[in-house]
């Protein structure tokens, strides 16, 4: 990877096989040439990076109130304040790092008591960390002056003095630095030793979350989407961690090549930021789901977060401590949200109405005590009669006991019929009712199973 | 680990002539029935109810076990259920109507991952199905998931199936016994023995049958004349 600034491109980022053959960051693109014939040369997209860069900020709010952009390709986080929270330096750096991996980003990490110390720290390999102020000028005399985000003309010029670390540079007296490499240089060494402040405009987080990721080749199955799709997923429950939010919704948006967009609305029964959980969901709808032309891209989308404080998280977690997944979501995601209900009953005579589909867990008693079958028919069943008598696998016999049933007149589906308990010659016990006008007929509408 | 200990932790390896540790049970609310079943319904297993025909009171059976399961604030998942629960009679039955759950797929696989899911979910106390002639492949697995949750997975199934082998920890067949009770006959349990029959009187369970409704008398209302 290389930077292009004009005058002279250098080498950015290299890979492991590029380092074997000598090839450094820092380096000319010139100079790597000649190393090895077989070179892969990729431009950086600036654009990319900064809204990569923007996203990982919205992301890094879970770890710190105060994420500062130091573009083209580093994050401050001032975490002095979250160290408790999370359980101190080493373990924080260890959250930030798997939570970055999981994200699929390689990351230097560093701490130091000032950002460009750290920057700097950053820039040599990962994991360093500075305690104390006074530590500083100690661990950041071995690196290389290279470390230093000035201009290559600047770095040269303190090549060609014989500057090749930062000990030699930070020796040199003050006046003579200020007078060679200006002012500004000299700023930024005192900022980095953190002799003067470094005032850093913070990050203002997005304030809504909406992430497109292109993929990298056309994809044809939906199930292959997961992996893509399970890094926003990660992200997007770092934003609402870090805003203390939740959602009920999420839409995911799948963009063809041609077609119109294909898109998904994941609900749950309440707010959360359970990326495990969402990642569930999603692979649940996923499932399901042909498409009818390759994806290109995916694009994930919270719909009206809402506040989430860490108390009510947890009265969560311990009522569903075995459910990571609620299996109502997990039900609905696969089959639709009309394929699972609760039922309630209605106070209401006729029967077809005294019940109806529910939200599931919310749902009336009746306490009433009536001769019903625990099977309703959905539409009653217009019966035969032989000798007079309905017939339904064979003649059935009424058991003593009907109940008369006249009702609704007042809204048109009005009602008149005498209900009985009928038995089949072979045992079975079935709730039947006959017509008080026109016809008389007689129908089924219940089976008392 | 001697094959004994072994065997001892896979609940899934039945093993003829001797009764394992007791497992689980939920009292089916008929003393005859829990005293054949030793104990009652197995908890964390399928248990097969083989039918002749519809109307014979076999859900009637497992009422007072659906309206125990229901206070104790899990699910009881109906996957695909032949004809509506009917609200009512399930709550005079005391099943609390806030934890049924209906859940209609639309195709066959569907219904099969959805009483999968919902026995292995931890969330449901009983699962009621109704599958077709599954092999026991799929029956294996659906014992499994009712393993992992710790659910009562009831499958109503034609008798068509009794010959067809099958992992679940009870078999039961259903017939129309004699006044109006249902006859009840143990084809396989887990770990005890593989007979007997009781008579259950299912009506007594719910007051509403043995009542007579206090039917209005209308004037001018004639008996029909086969009564």
């Amino acid at each position: 990877m290389i930077r292009d600034d004009g005058r002279r491109a250098r080498v950015l980022f290299c890979n492991a096989g590029a380092e074997q053959c000598g090839i450094r960051t820092g380096m000319s693109l010139a100079a790597a040439r000649v190393l090895t014939g077989k070179l892969l040369v990729h431009g950086m997209d600036n654009k990319a990076v900064h809204e990569a860069l923007r996203g990982l900020a919205d992301w890094a709010y879970q770890f710190s109130s105060r994420v500062s952009l130091y573009p083209p390709y580093a994050l401050f986080l001032e975490v002095q304040g979250s160290l408790s929270l999370f359980g101190g330096r080493t373990a924080l750096l260890k959250s930030v790092r798997s939570g970055l991996v999981a994200l699929g980003y390689e990351a230097r990490l560093a701490a130091a008591p000032t950002p460009l110390a750290a920057f700097s720290l950053a820039r040599c390999g990962s994991g360093r960390v500075v305690e104390a102020r006074h530590e500083l000028a100690a661990a950041l005399a071995p690196l290389p002056i290279l470390v230093l985000d000035w201009v290559p003309a600047l770095l040269e010029r303190l090549e060609g003095m014989g500057v090749r670390r930062l000990g030699d540079l930070l020796r040199l007296p003050r006046d003579g630095l200020a007078r060679r490499l200006g002012q500004q240089s000299l700023l930024y060494l005192d900022r980095m030793l953190g002799r003067c402040p470094h005032p850093l405009a913070p990050y203002q987080p997005a304030p809504a979350f909406r992430r497109r990721l292109p993929l990298a080749a056309e994809v044809e199955q939906a199930q292959a989407l997961l992996f893509v799709l399970q890094r926003l997923v990660l992200e997007l429950c770092g934003w609402l961690q870090g805003r203390g939010a939740g959602v009920q919704i999420f839409t995911v948006c799948l963009l063809h090549r041609e077609r119109c967009d294909t898109r998904l609305r994941i609900g749950m029964r309440r707010a959360g930021r359970d990326a495990g959980q969402f990642t569930a969901l999603l692979r649940e709808h996923l499932q399901g789901l042909v498409l009818q032309q390759p994806v290109i891209a995916v694009e994930l989308q919270a719909v009206q977060p809402v506040r989430l404080d860490d108390r009510s998280m947890d009265l969560f977690r311990s009522a569903d401590v075995q459910e990571r997944i609620d299996l109502l979501d997990c039900l609905r995601a696969r089959l639709g949200e009309e394929a699972v209900q609760g039922i309630s009953a209605v106070a209401e005579h006729r029967p077809e109405y005294a019940w109806s589909y529910s939200e599931p867990g919310r749902s009336r008693s009746d306490s009433r005590e009536q001769i019903r079958p625990l099977w309703l028919l959905a539409v009653p069943r217009p019966l035969e009669t032989r000798e007079g008598r309905p017939y339904w696998h064979g003649c059935l016999r009424l058991q003593a006991g009907r109940e008369r049933i006249e009702s609704g007149w007042w809204d048109g589906r009005d009602v008149a019929r005498d209900y009985f308990v009928a038995t089949s010659p072979s045992g079975s016990r079935y709730w039947i009712y006959r017509e008080l006008s026109g016809e008389r007929r007689w129908y089924l509408q219940g089976v008392f199973e | 680990m001697n094959l004994d200990t072994l065997l001892q932790q896979r609940p899934d390896v039945w093993r003829g002539g001797r009764a394992s540790a007791a497992t689980a049970t939920v009292s089916s609310g008929f003393d005859e029935l829990d005293a054949l079943l030793a104990g009652g319904w197995p908890q964390g297993a399928l248990t097969e109810l083989i039918m002749p025909r519809q109307g014979i009171g076999a859900l009637r059976l497992l009422t007072p076990a659906l309206a125990r399961l229901s206070r104790e604030k899990r699910w009881i998942c109906w996957v695909a259920p032949p004809h509506i629960p009917y609200a009512p009679a399930l709550s005079s039955a005391g099943v609390d109507l806030s934890r049924v759950l209906l859940v209609h797929p639309r195709a066959r696989q569907d219904g099969l991952w959805a009483v999968e899911q919902s026995l292995r979910s931890g969330n449901c106390g009983a699962v009621l199905a109704w599958p077709a002639l599954e092999d026991s492949v799929i029956l294996r697995r659906l014992q499994l998931a009712a393993e992992a949750g710790d659910a009562i997975g009831f499958l109503f199934r034609s008798r068509r199936c009794v010959r067809r082998p099958s992992p679940a920890a009870l078999r039961l067949q259903l017939e129309s016994g004699t006044d109006g009770r249902l006859s009840v006959s143990i084809l396989k349990r887990r770990g005890g023995r593989a007979a007997g029959t009781v008579q259950v009187d299912t009506s007594l369970q719910h007051g509403s049958l043995a009542l007579h409704s206090p039917a209005p008398t209308a004037p001018g209302y004639t008996q029909p004349h086969w009564q």
